[in-house]
């Protein structure tokens, strides 16, 4: 499954980064690399982007970019 | 050889660093760009040590080739052989803050780590053992908290002693298994090459493995060597069963955690941090998000325009026409030629008067955007309001400086600064005039007056609706011609909300106004004049006593031709749309001194001569609103954009773009009545 999936309070275990060039070097290189541990906390007034948390800070990326990182689920905080 | 040291200071966004500049170099700053790029470049020098000059680089999270930011990072390391880099590290948020550390570190030059807001660490029972990490990175690592002015003195001894030992960072390997493998060997093969190229070897490696373009050009590889470099990023990439950006990442975070896991004790998150969530619970809030940051905006406005600005305007005002009283009585007792007296009377003190008189606006938009940056609360507008910017290639970083625009557009153009991405900015500069600002109110007032006196309203409405359209329509048209390409992708950071500090919100205002004051009495002071020569002589240089009579006005008379498909061709108007470039209200009072109108009933009257039908005179309204900006806008357009091509030609745009709207609301308006 991927992030953009997870619903606000949901966390899972990051798999695979996807995307290419400088989106997808952003995102590996804020952390989002593979066994990393992120919560979604909360979705924008108006849907979209999603506030994730990891590696002890909050981030904010947008779903389309989301529907990129392959994770595997894991329930609770 | 440079006498004395060169500092560079760099960290995260949000780490504190222009805290820490500021605390470092006081009020002792210069402040410019990076040259070729729209990167703000602050310098200063050390308070206690004034041959020590700090640069302040921009606030970055990794070296990637991808940003303008990170490769102006890159660069000025790599050529300006600082004698020190210091990093400022974000010790609430070690991770992610050590992985720029990791990298910077691989550049070769001595380093030394400011841990900052160790302050909150400790309030919240974490430990860090500074000692344990200074020995794992092997550079020396200085526990500050820079807002509270701690540790700011042991961290300036440090830089000294490091600048003068010239002791490199005591070489690591953060890599392990395949990828130090791949590193090494690769390492090998340029050697000789990095070193001709002025790089260091292990960094150009690196850069190598992680198939960064630049470094390849840079060193001038033969084809053999790209074949054997790319085969042994081959072969780690099939041993790790990853890619090779990805396979770095990890090595790098990997790296981190072993290091953190020694010496940073986490029981719980900050107070900070904590109290952070509980406060986006309510500010990001799924149905009161919006609105709450409306009413800011709409809070900041109404002080800045009405409560605060507007008495202080006036006052400013009045003190500007004391003065201009006072030169004028004196000049003309001591009987100055009449034509220098209206050169600095009706030029010069009207003009650059008339600009300076927006300066209390200014200063107090940029006291509130200052506290709206500093706070964190900016980085949640972007998250609110992202999705409505998305379809015209922008992201919701740029949703302020254009809703500033609505006010005035020069704070609005200096806002963009603020913004991470070079193009972002550029976009947001060219868009935001076309935001109908406050010194369009009186044109609004005297077109409607005259021509829709029961639709005032309607039409006020439907030109700033217009506007916003024709900003979106530029967004989309700038998206896939001049902007064209993958734009730098929202992945931001939601930083703590921190309380901001006083000094940093007075010395953004200092520098903001001294900017303004600069450009008043340099570009628009050259142009008041300018403009008054034209208005106050004919061809063969005597001063005129009928305006009529003016070189001005023949040049209207000369362009207003161009105006026909607008409906208008009367020259009076295309002279006060030339006048309107120094400030665009004066469009009111050039058709008020060129009609002769003693009253607004009269100006009305010989408005209904110039603009023969309703249609014509609403084509001259859209126009107005919608040409290149004023000249200080112009002119902070020009010092945004670093360069005078791109200034002319965004000038050149937008007057394009009004050309062509108001032709189709002239075509479309006399259909329509």
């Amino acid at each position: 499954m991927t992030l953009d999936s997870l619903k606000p309070g949901q966390g899972g275990i990051i798999v695979s980064v996807g995307g290419e060039g400088a989106l997808r070097r952003r995102l590996l290189d804020m952390g989002l690399t593979p066994k990393t541990r992120v919560f979604v906390r909360k979705v924008a007034p108006m849907g979209d982007p999603i506030e994730l948390y990891l590696r002890s800070y909050v981030l904010t990326i947008r779903r389309e970019d989301a529907a990129k990182i392959e994770i595997r689920e894991e329930l609770g905080k | 050889m440079r006498e004395g040291y060169l500092i560079a200071l760099a960290g995260n966004q949000n780490s504190g660093k222009t805290t820490l500049f500021n605390c470092l170099t006081g009020s002792n700053q210069h402040v410019g760009n990076f040259p070729g790029v729209t990167v703000e470049k602050k310098e200063g020098r050390i308070r206690a040590h004034k041959d020590a000059v700090v640069v302040d680089l921009p606030g970055i999270y990794s070296l990637s080739p991808y940003t303008s930011e990170e490769v102006v990072t890159r660069d000025f390391v790599l050529k300006e052989h600082p004698d020190v880099i210091l990093n400022i590290v974000d010790a609430t948020n070690i991770e992610r803050n050590l992985y720029l550390s990791l990298q910077l570190m691989e550049l070769g030059i001595p380093m030394v780590m400011a841990l900052n807001m160790m302050d909150e660490v400790r309030a919240s029972g974490n430990v860090i053992h500074v000692d344990v990490l200074s020995e794992h990175l092997g550079i020396p690592v200085i526990p500050i908290s820079a807002g509270k002015n701690e540790g700011i003195a042991d961290l300036i001894d440090q830089l000294m002693k490091t600048a003068q030992g010239g002791k490199m960072p005591a070489k690591m390997d953060f890599c392990s298994g395949e990828v130090h493998k791949a590193i090494h060997s690769i390492a090998h093969i340029i050697e000789d090459q990095a070193k001709e190229a002025g790089y260091p070897t292990r960094f150009a490696a690196t850069k190598l493995v992680e198939g960064d373009e630049p470094m390849e050009k840079a060193l001038r590889l033969t084809d053999n060597q790209c074949h054997i470099i790319e085969h042994v990023v081959q072969e780690m990439e099939a041993n790790l069963q990853t890619d090779r950006e990805a396979a770095l990442a990890d090595m790098r975070y990997t790296y981190i955690e072993a290091v953190c896991q020694d010496c940073v004790v986490k029981h719980q998150e900050t107070k900070e941090q904590i109290r952070s969530e509980q406060i986006d619970r309510v500010l990001t809030h799924k149905y009161a998000g919006i609105p709450i940051f409306l009413l800011v905006m709409l809070l900041i406005f109404w002080l800045t325009f009405s409560v605060l600005g507007a008495p202080l305007q006036k006052l400013l005002e009045s003190g500007i026409s004391w003065f201009s009283g006072w030169l004028s009585s004196s000049l003309s007792q001591a009987h100055v030629s009449e034509w220098l007296q209206s050169l600095l009377i009706n030029g010069v003190c009207a003009g650059v008067g008339s600009v300076l008189s927006f300066l209390p606006i200014i200063v107090l938009l940029f006291f509130f955007l200052s506290l709206l940056e500093d706070s964190g609360y900016m980085a949640r507008v972007a998250f609110v309001m992202d999705k409505l910017l998305r379809k015209i290639g922008l992201s919701g970083r740029s949703f302020v400086p254009m809703l500033i625009g609505f006010g005035c557009s020069v704070p609005a153009i200096m806002a963009t600064r603020t913004l991470s991405s070079e193009r972002d900015r550029k976009m947001t500069i060219i868009l935001t005039p076309f935001m109908s600002c406050s010194a369009k109110l009186p044109i609004y007032g005297m077109i409607t007056a005259a021509f829709f006196p029961r639709h005032g309203a309607l039409v006020m409405i439907g030109l700033y609706v217009l506007g916003i359209l024709v900003a979106i329509g530029s967004g989309f048209l700038l998206k896939s011609t001049a902007f064209k390409g993958n734009p730098v992708p929202f992945v931001m950071e939601l930083p703590a909300y921190r309380l901001p500090t006083v000094k940093s919100v007075l010395l953004h205002m200092w520098e903001k106004a001294k900017d303004f004051i600069h450009r008043a009495f340099t570009i628009i002071f050259i142009a008041s004049i300018a403009i008054w020569f034209l208005q106050s002589m004919d061809w063969s240089l005597n001063m005129v006593t009928d305006s009529a009579d003016s070189i001005l006005a023949s040049i209207g008379s000369l362009i207003a031709p161009i105006f026909t498909p607008l409906g208008f061709s009367d020259w009076r108007a295309s002279t006060a749309l030339i006048t309107g470039l120094t400030a665009k209200e004066t469009v009111v009072s050039t058709l008020t001194v060129l009609t002769g109108a003693a009253n607004d009933l009269q100006l009305s009257t010989a408005l209904g001569a110039i603009f023969p039908t309703p249609a014509s005179a609403l084509a001259f309204l859209t126009f107005t609103i919608l040409y290149m900006p004023c000249v200080a806008a112009f002119a902070a357009t020009k010092r945004e954009m670093g360069s005078w091509k791109e200034a002319l030609l965004t000038a050149l745009y937008q007057t394009a773009a009004a050309y062509g709207v108001a032709v189709l609301v002239f075509f479309v308006a006399r259909v329509l009545m």
